[in-house]
Formats: C-alpha cells, sequence, structure tokens
C-alpha cells in the first residue's frame, strides 16, 4: 500500500519536471495579446525625414518584426521573416531596435530588405512599450489594430506555419 | 556585490543627474529591486546591467520625477511584460497554487507522517491473564 503510494507520488514529480523542462522561460505571455498596439510615430530607417505611426496600418493586417544588426538570432530568422514576406499575406513592417542607421542600412543590403518599410526606435523606447526584452520578437495586428499574436526570440519555420500563417489568414478572412 | 556596487554609482549618477534628489533616488531604487529583469530572469532591474535594465531604470526615474506614484509605475510594468516583472507575484485566480500549494504539500506532509506514526503504535494489545503467565514463561 505505502508502496504504491511512494512510486505514485514519484511518478507525478518526474512527470510534473519533465513537463517543466521542456517549458521555455523565456517565453512570457505577454499581457499585450488582445490589446491595442501601443501607439507611436517615428522615423523611417531609409528616409529619417519621413514619419510612420502604428495608425497608418489601421484596416490591414500587418506584422511588425523587431530587429536590430546587433543581434545574430535576427539573422537567423532572417529568411523565415522573408518568406512570410514573399507570401504576400501581410505586410512586414520592420522596427529597428536601438541600432545605427549606418549599421542597419548595410545589414538590409547584406540579408536582403523584406520590409514594407522600417521605423527607427534609436532610444528603445517604443520597444518597452511592446514589452520588447529579447530581439527579435515579431506582432500579428488585426485590422482594428489590435494585437493578436507575439513571438519572442527568432521566429521558426515551425511557428511561421503553424501559428503566424494561419492566423493571419484567419484575420483576413474575418475581415 | 559588484552588482550592488555598480546599482550604487548608477544611483549616485542618476541622482546628480536629477540635482541629488534624494528622496526619489531611495524611492527608485526600493522599486526596482521589486522588479524582475526580463533578460536575466533572476535579477532584479536594480541588480541587472543588461541594456533593458538600465532603460528601465531610466524610465521609472523619469516617470517618478513626472510625479507618478510607485502603484503608477508597477502598474506601467505590468502592462507591458505582466506579472512576471514582480518579483513578488500577485495573489489571484492564476497564482492560488503559487501561494497555497506549499502549505497544502506541507499539510499533506504531516497528515503522512502523523498516519505512519499512530500505525507504528498500534500494536499495543492488551493480552489476558493466561497470556500474559505465557509470555513471562517464554521471558525467563
Amino acid at each position: 500500500m505505502s508502496r504504491v503510494w511512494v512510486v505514485g507520488v514519484f511518478a507525478a514529480l518526474v512527470v510534473l519536471l519533465a513537463v517543466g523542462l521542456t517549458l521555455n522561460p523565456r517565453e512570457v505571455p505577454s499581457p499585450l495579446i488582445g490589446k491595442p498596439a501601443p501607439a507611436f510615430e517615428l522615423p523611417l530607417l531609409e528616409a529619417p525625414e519621413k514619419r510612420f505611426a502604428q495608425r497608418d496600418m489601421l484596416g490591414e493586417v500587418w506584422i511588425l518584426n523587431v530587429w536590430a544588426s546587433w543581434c545574430p538570432p535576427c539573422l537567423i530568422e532572417h529568411p523565415v521573416i522573408t518568406a512570410l514576406a514573399k507570401d504576400g499575406l501581410a505586410p512586414v513592417i520592420g522596427l529597428n531596435y536601438k541600432d545605427e542607421r549606418q549599421n542597419a542600412l548595410p545589414w538590409l543590403k547584406r540579408n536582403g530588405n523584406p520590409y514594407r518599410l522600417v521605423a527607427q526606435d534609436l532610444d528603445g523606447r517604443i520597444g518597452i512599450d511592446y514589452g520588447v526584452y529579447g530581439v527579435p520578437e515579431t506582432y500579428v495586428i488585426d485590422r482594428q489594430g489590435i494585437i493578436r499574436y507575439k513571438h519572442i526570440g527568432p521566429l521558426t519555420p515551425e511557428a511561421a506555419q503553424k501559428r503566424v500563417t494561419p492566423l493571419l489568414r484567419e484575420l483576413k478572412r474575418a475581415g | 556585490m559588484r552588482a550592488s556596487l555598480v546599482a550604487l554609482a548608477f544611483a549616485a549618477a542618476a541622482a546628480m543627474a536629477q540635482g541629488g534628489d534624494a528622496e526619489l533616488d531611495k524611492r527608485a531604487t526600493a522599486l526596482e529591486h521589486e522588479l524582475r529583469c526580463l533578460v536575466c530572469q533572476n535579477q532584479t532591474i536594480a541588480e541587472s546591467n543588461a541594456p533593458l535594465a538600465v532603460d528601465l531604470r531610466q524610465q521609472i526615474r523619469e516617470q517618478m520625477a513626472k510625479g507618478a506614484s510607485d502603484q503608477d509605475v508597477i502598474d506601467y510594468m505590468v502592462a507591458r511584460y505582466g506579472d512576471f516583472v514582480l518579483y513578488r507575484p500577485p495573489f489571484k485566480a492564476t497564482t492560488v497554487a503559487l501561494w497555497v500549494g506549499p502549505f497544502v504539500l506541507l499539510a499533506l506532509g504531516a497528515l503522512l507522517a502523523w498516519r505512519r506514526v499512530a500505525r507504528r503504535r498500534a500494536p499495543q494489545v492488551e493480552l489476558s491473564a493466561a497470556e500474559r503467565e505465557r509470555a513471562h514463561k517464554l521471558l525467563q
């Protein structure tokens, strides 16, 4: 009787710890899901005299990708972002996070520019409003300007295929 | 140790930058010890030197200088990073297991231990006179 108990408790512990090991402590659920995308108006990376505001995208489903030229994981995820942009389901807007123009522009030239446009968040202030803590981060924002999905860290092909693409389709259907 | 020195140096620098507002600095530093740095998750933003922690410390001080209360700053942080940013998680429906769990486990352990001890004590059977006689003989 008591041996059954001990084995049972031990097995329960093993299951609990095994599940715990597969979780990623870096993936903190964002409180921003379901909330309006924080407002910003920033200069464009390519043309600093022009500005972009998140409200310019109202009425469109779009992807916001936070990246920087100093961020190696951003380079890893770049082909995934590029493929997403090529799919043409939704425009990808870049948010260049705490970067220098003279580094960011050559980076885009070298690795290709999948972005419709890139806004420049020089001091990272807008990043804080979006709860950014580990570049790259990717957001899906709907026509009403509500954040529907957030991916922390490099967007994997799996996440793009299984989460982002179906969500984009659904949001576009929903109108 | 080094982290606290750096924090101290930073606090001093920030105090100087703001015209030596010691009161505000004390409040900000106290609050920074309550907030988690999301880059290095086992450190508070007071201890961490991650660029984000530096930015957030600056944010906190700017907001306080503009008259934000401690609660205003906490709300600002939770709105962006969630409850995870609080080193002391709030007591609510999603965190009940976190707060109550250890006490439930403690009670469960105490119950099991008590049952085990009680069972060990159990075989104190009253002997009849004849049995006592027999035991007495066996022991001699």
